[in-house]
């Protein structure tokens, strides 16, 4: 069955909505002034189940359902939803919707056009039931098992299995019905070590648009479990981190968040409209050193960021958004894509049908330049070796970014030398972006637990890049 | 607006059912949380409106308990049909998890009685273009401050009103409603190329209580202005004063620590701290859940257990950990009634006003902005991102941005100098300024 069909087969037969019934919806919604006014169908499930204790101690199971309705009038955006998918309390909130704007109703859409997606990055099957949940929870006991067998130091692990399979319909005001079928899971080990009277966790984990088969491919599951522990045994013996500024180089893969920070918020499309990110007005401007190229790819197979098209139906793109080191992109969504005059680079994307879009990221990351990693370290006197982070903040205004290492080691004379304890990270995005001095030959996505936030709104998300260096960044240490 | 009498009335007989279905079904027992609310935001920029939205929100949250196994799931959608399917995954669920001696409801006798009034519920009957006027005269009155304040971020108005039930086979069953109303406001001022952006907020159960749209716009103008021209500092140890919106994540982490879930996971730097002092005989810290009207009040916790007044830091010394019952279960003791967090946290203010801690600080780090979270809840560890104001003989010399202020809360809580009296209460947690005596500053060089 193709995608539009099973979403019609899923959301809007149970519900007894047809064309004829949206026809309606949208003659409560449409002004003659109405540049783009859409329903957001929107039917998902989640399932989630926790191991502490080497018990399985809890599992939840959710239903998220509904739709949101709105229009937009210039740069006015009138937005309602409903938990309910049915016919009056969709009209109800078309009606709302349209308070936004004085003139009376009028226009219809012309003729409703069935999209069939061109492209498509992941499986249409329901991860939930692509394992027994017996298997499930073998599963978690398994890596319980195997992260205390890997040091007598482990004192307790906690793991986590999750999945989510949501279907999403899209009608707008030219008639497009587009779908999408999208499947996400997640697995997440923590521990806790105890050695020598100290105390250390961490985390690792991955996932990604597929089933939960993944997990047990290649022994990923395992791999969460070894890595978390390796990381907990490298962090209790870590000493105080350095404060100062001094060179940064960082690993390769999930540090890409610094990218996320310094400069992907800063090239989203409303920001930029409203003249607000560090970043406004300056396409086409060395922006990030030379050899610096930034995309943003949401066409990637399988991965967490990836999406077939973006909440909006428009199909998902891989936008250049710096070339060798000149601003070239910004990331898009309808609504200001059409007030800059430009095409929406598939960037649309929301929380769910109770959240409004906007220009978020997808799969964000550095590509790859020419430098062996290990000449890059060698290349720094003093300095810092960060291959781990808990995450990251900005300010999209002043461009001041930080993010948190929460595996980082000393370099002396061009040597890896004893792990620091974790510590927050500043900088200012477009200095930031200008210090990269190096950049490795070794480009790495993240593993596939990426989560951004923005404006109240969490979305699913991707970060990589190369080993990179920074000849200066503040570090937040102690010593 | 939401018929409470009704919306209640209706609420209570869907859990009253559902109770029974899970009977029915064969579950030992079984809790139900549900939820109603409406509300209506309002953003508006450069004097204009951006967008309106309406929110109608519904949830329903079901835990089964089969003997010592449990299930939860929950729905947004509350047809019948996706209710039932919520309630057979629940049991579904319950069939998979381990035997668990600790789970189960909270014991009975600890139920909430009679509770108080706690006055929380005070719908703002507004409508959409009032609240887009009053948006707009909170932003006109930040941009219409300074001329260097050039571009904005935009105001906004929110306003929601709901009600949750709480039921489970003890045979409890309350409701609890609540409004909250918001004027938030964000500008942007340049100077040279260097823009900085900030803000300023109030946020109340009660509208009228609410500061006006100008004094919102006005102060979030001082904000911003006072960040323009920040420098870095050079990296040096220092005295650091959190202001009362900054102080706040302090008492969380804290709570963070104390929370039996960190106790029980041995995930604590607080670990086995009952009895101890780890802060200096002067601080005293207290939950206070019966403030009629305050944002964070509650008669009962999630598990339906009567709240209460109590220590959790007396004379300096951790008098008492934040527990559930399963968490409290697990270390052997009774539940706190904080199954969901505190219910307003209060820290006793050492009496001295924000001008008297500036001068007994004399030379430091006035910290009005905190960025990242590398803050290590097992060891203590802290550093994090952050902005202010250098001071010099008790007086504001310039802003600060661009450094991390770093210690361990340990240290940092042992080190605590002075609590203030201007105590913020915008928020469950109530506190004024927290001195600090030392922490490393790391910036330029």
């Amino acid at each position: 069955m193709n995608t539009m069909d099973y979403a019609q087969d899923h959301i809007l037969d149970p519900a007894g909505l047809t064309e004829s019934h949206l026809d309606e919806v949208f003659s409560h919604l449409l002004t003659d002034q109405s540049d783009l006014s859409d329903l957001y169908f929107q039917s998902s499930r989640y399932e989630s189940w926790t191991l502490e204790d080497s018990i399985i101690k809890n599992g939840s199971y959710t239903i998220e359902q509904g739709v949101g309705v709105r229009t937009v009038i210039g740069e006015k955006t009138g937005f309602s939803y409903s938990d309910e998918i049915a016919l009056d309390a969709l009209i109800a909130s078309a009606q709302a919707a349209k308070a936004i704007v004085k003139s009376p109703q009028s226009g219809r859409v012309k003729i409703w056009s069935r999209q069939q997606n061109k492209q498509s990055f992941y499986t249409k099957d329901n991860p939930l039931q692509s394992l027994a949940e017996e298997e499930k929870i073998a599963l978690l006991h398994h890596i319980d098992k195997a992260a205390r067998a890997m040091s007598p130091y482990v004192q307790q692990v906690t793991a986590n299995l999750s999945g989510d399979f949501e279907t999403i319909l899209i009608a707008d005001q030219d008639g497009k019905l587009s779908a999408d079928v999208r499947p996400l899971v997640r697995m997440n080990v923590s521990v806790i070590i105890e050695k020598d009277g100290k105390t250390e966790s961490a985390g690792s984990g991955g996932g990604g648009r597929v089933c939960f088969d993944y997990f047990t491919e290649k022994e990923r599951a395992l791999g969460y479990a070894h890595e978390a522990v390796r990381q907990a045994l490298v962090n209790i013996d870590a000493i105080a981190a350095p404060a100062g500024t001094m060179p940064v180089v960082l690993g390769s893969g999930w540090p890409g968040v610094l990218l996320h920070e310094a400069v992907g918020h800063g090239l989203e499309g409303d920001f930029n409209r409203k003249g607000t990110s560090a970043f406004s007005g300056k396409m086409g401007e060395y922006v990030a050193a030379k050899g610096v190229t930034v995309v943003d790819n949401g066409t990637m197979d399988q991965r967490r960021g990836s999406l077939s098209i973006d909440d909006e139906g428009t199909a998902t793109q891989n936008t250049t958004l710096i070339e060798d080191g000149i601003l070239k992109g910004y990331m898009l969504d309808k609504l200001n894509a059409r007030l800059m005059g430009k095409q929406s680079t598939g960037n649309g994307r929301r929380e769910s049908y109770a959240h409004l879009p906007m220009p978020r990221m997808t799969n964000t990351y550095m590509l790859a330049g020419e430098m062996l990693p290990e000449d890059i370290i060698a290349s720094v006197d003093k300095g810092l070796y960060a291959v781990n982070f808990a995450g990251g903040q900005v300010d999209i205004t002043s461009g001041k970014f930080v993010f948190s290492a929460s595996e980082a080691y000393l370099i002396e004379n061009g040597k890896v030398k004893q792990a620091v304890k974790g510590a927050t990270l500043i900088g200012n995005g477009p200095e930031a972006m200008h210090d990269i001095s190096m950049i490795g030959n070794d480009l790495a996505l993240d593993s596939g637990v990426g989560n951004c936030g923005k404006a109240g709104q969490t979305v699913p998300v991707g970060v990589g890049q190369p080993t990179l260096k920074i000849d200066q960044l503040t570090v937040g240490g102690t010593a | 607006m939401i018929q409470r009498e009704a919306t209640e009335a209706e609420l209570k007989n869907l859990a009253e059912e559902l109770l029974n279905k899970a009977k029915v079904k064969g579950a030992s027992a079984a809790a139900l949380n549900i939820q109603k609310g409406e509300g209506l935001s309002a953003e508006v920029r450069m004097g204009d409106v951006e967008t309106l939205e309406y929110h109608r929100d519904q949830s329903l949250s079901i835990t089964v308990y089969f003997g010592q196994r449990k299930g939860s799931s929950s729905t947004a959608d509350l047809s019948v049909n996706a209710i039932n399917d919520s309630l057979d995954a629940a049991c579904r669920i319950a069939r998979y998890t381990s035997e668990d001696k600790f789970s189960g409801l909270a014991d009975a006798a600890l139920m909430a009685g009679e509770t108080p009034d706690l006055d929380l519920y005070h719908p703002w009957d507004i409508d959409a273009e009032t609240a887009i006027q009053l948006a707009i005269r909170t932003e006109s009155a930040a941009l219409n401050a300074d001329s260097r304040i050039n571009n904005s971020d935009g105001a906004s108005l929110n306003s929601y009103a709901g009600l949750g039930v709480y039921a489970n086979s003890h045979g409890f069953i309350k409701s609890q409603s609540g409004s909250q109303h918001y004027i938030n406001c964000a500008v942007i001022a340049q100077k040279d190329a260097l823009m900085e952006r900030d803000g300023w907020y109030d946020v109340s159960r009660v509208s009228s209580q609410l500061d006006s749209p100008e004094t919102i716009g006005k102060v979030a103008a001082e904000q911003v202005l006072k960040r323009l021209d920040a420098r870095k500092l050079a990296t040096c140890e220092a005295s650091i004063l959190y202001d009362p919106r900054m102080a706040r994540s302090l008492i969380s982490h804290f709570s963070s620590a104390i929370s039996g879930a960190a106790q029980y996971r041995k995930a604590s730097f607080l670990l086995n701290s009952l009895d101890k002092a780890f802060f200096p005989e002067f601080i005293h810290l207290y939950e206070k859940p019966y403030i009629p009207q305050a944002l964070n009040s509650a008669a009962y916790d999630r598990e339906g257990v009567a709240t209460r007044e109590q220590d959790f830091i007396q004379a300096g010394r951790i008098s008492n950990y934040l527990l559930s019952s399963y968490s409290a279960r697990k270390l052997g003791m009774q539940t706190t009634a904080n199954a969901g967090g505190a219910h307003n946290l209060c820290l006793a203010s050492t009496g001295q006003s924000f001008s008297e801690l500036l001068t007994l600080m004399d030379t430091g780090f006035l910290v009005t902005e905190l960025m990242g979270s590398s803050v290590n809840g097992v060891t203590g560890d802290y550093s994090r991102g952050a902005a202010g104001f250098w001071v010099e003989k008790g007086e504001i010399q310039y802003a600060v941005k661009e450094v991390t202020i770093a210690a361990n809360l340990k240290d940092m809580y042992k080190n605590i100098v002075a609590v203030g009296n201007d105590i913020d209460i915008k928020s469950g947690t109530r506190t004024g300024s927290i001195l600090i005596e030392k922490m490393t500053i790391a910036g330029s060089a």
